[in-house]
């Protein structure tokens, strides 16, 4: 291996989803928890069943396999959680697994125009091309759906803290 | 990348809260945002009937002196399967009365969390955010959430003239609540 593509290679973590592996970048994970009590509430948007308790934050599930593998995950043994950015935010999404994951090195080949939206790009990994996930176009955010108010966006990103707020009544 | 620790909790300060429940599910609601608890047939027996095409979870609202209140069934709004409410919180600044099922508890939160961006439709405007209690998670109502600029708009333009309503005994329930139960307005002391 030459030094060229040495630099050319990047972090990846697999996440097995069923029969089939996908990639996320490295640096939109944070780690890997075993699964929490899941508390639901009411809301209207596909995908997030809820959220968990994590280490004082609170984090959506969101169920990604319907949309790459075409079916609900009877059940999951972890949560990746990874970071989802939503223009200069990030914030964590815990996506449920069905396997250990792994940390790869590999080259990217990046999506072609053909490629559906959720896919960043392809690597090659011990036999298997396989497909690296695009968080932004996988799960669910305020840029797909315009309709959502601006006004609570704005009442977020107005915490000192971000997504924290002293309780103020 | 891991994201910063979230701050620990220090002098931080409280909001008084209720937990209430709708079927199944517990929601909060800041105490300081209720004007009023009624049993909902106490506030139903003067009510009138209202049909709004598409605001279905308005059935019935009161007129109070110049003022109209729509009760809103709690159920319908967030789409649980419950019951009709038996109690009625009468929301401040608000033209809205919301039908629950209980009062769980009165609490005090110290963190809200904004709802995760994840989240991204009706119930942006339904949260104000999310707040964990005792080791669970509960949303925390937006009292202004419940009926939007339109669907006020489609009830009022489904109001009938307030000659036709035989209105007068709310008018006085309404002075004598204002005495005796303002909520909001105890709990902050």
């Amino acid at each position: 291996m030459t030094v060229s593509s040495e630099l050319e290679l990047k972090s990846f973590v697999l996440l097995r989803l069923g029969e089939r592996r996908f990639a996320v970048a490295a640096d939109q994970t944070a780690e890997l928890v075993a699964p929490s009590r899941v508390f639901r509430f009411p809301h209207r948007t596909a995908k997030i069943e809820g959220v968990i308790l994590r280490r004082g934050r609170i984090v959506p599930v969101c169920d990604i396999a319907e949309t790459l593998i075409g079916k609900y995950l009877s059940s999951r043994r972890f949560y990746l959680i990874a970071l989802r950015r939503y223009g200069q935010k990030t914030e964590w999404v815990a996506l449920p697994v069905t396997g250990e994951c792994e940390l790869i090195y590999a080259e990217l080949t990046a999506a072609s125009p053909s490629d559906e939206p959720h896919v960043a790009g392809w690597l090659s990994h011990a036999g298997d091309v396989i497909e690296v996930l695009n968080l932004g176009a996988l799960t669910p955010g305020p840029e797909e759906f315009p309709s959502h108010s601006p006004t609570q966006s704005h009442l977020a990103s107005q915490s000192p803290r971000g997504s924290e707020a002293e309780a103020r009544p | 990348m891991p994201l910063p620790a979230p701050p620990k909790p220090g002098s931080l300060r409280a909001e008084q809260i209720i937990l209430f429940r709708i079927g199944e599910q517990i929601l909060a609601l800041s105490s300081s945002s209720v004007q009023e608890v009624r049993g909902a047939d106490s506030l139903t027996g003067g009510a009138t009937e209202i049909a709004a095409p598409g605001v279905e979870k308005v059935r019935q609202f009161v007129r109070r002196g110049p003022h109209t209140l729509f009760l809103v069934s709690g159920a319908a709004h967030f789409g649980l399967s419950a019951r009709e409410g038996i109690l009625a919180f009468v929301l401040r600044n608000t033209r809205t009365a919301l039908l629950v099922d209980s009062i769980e508890k009165m609490t005090a939160m110290t963190r809200l969390q904004a709802l995760p961006l994840s989240f991204c439709h009706e119930e942006r405007q339904w949260y104000r955010g999310l707040t964990a209690l005792d080791q669970t998670v509960v949303p925390v109502v937006r009292p202004e959430g419940f009926l939007s600029d339109d669907e006020l708009m489609m009830l009022d333009a489904a109001l009938p003239a307030p000659e036709v309503l035989g209105e007068g005994t709310e008018v006085a329930e309404a002075t004598e609540a204002e005495e005796d139960s303002d909520l909001g307005t105890e709990l902050n002391e």
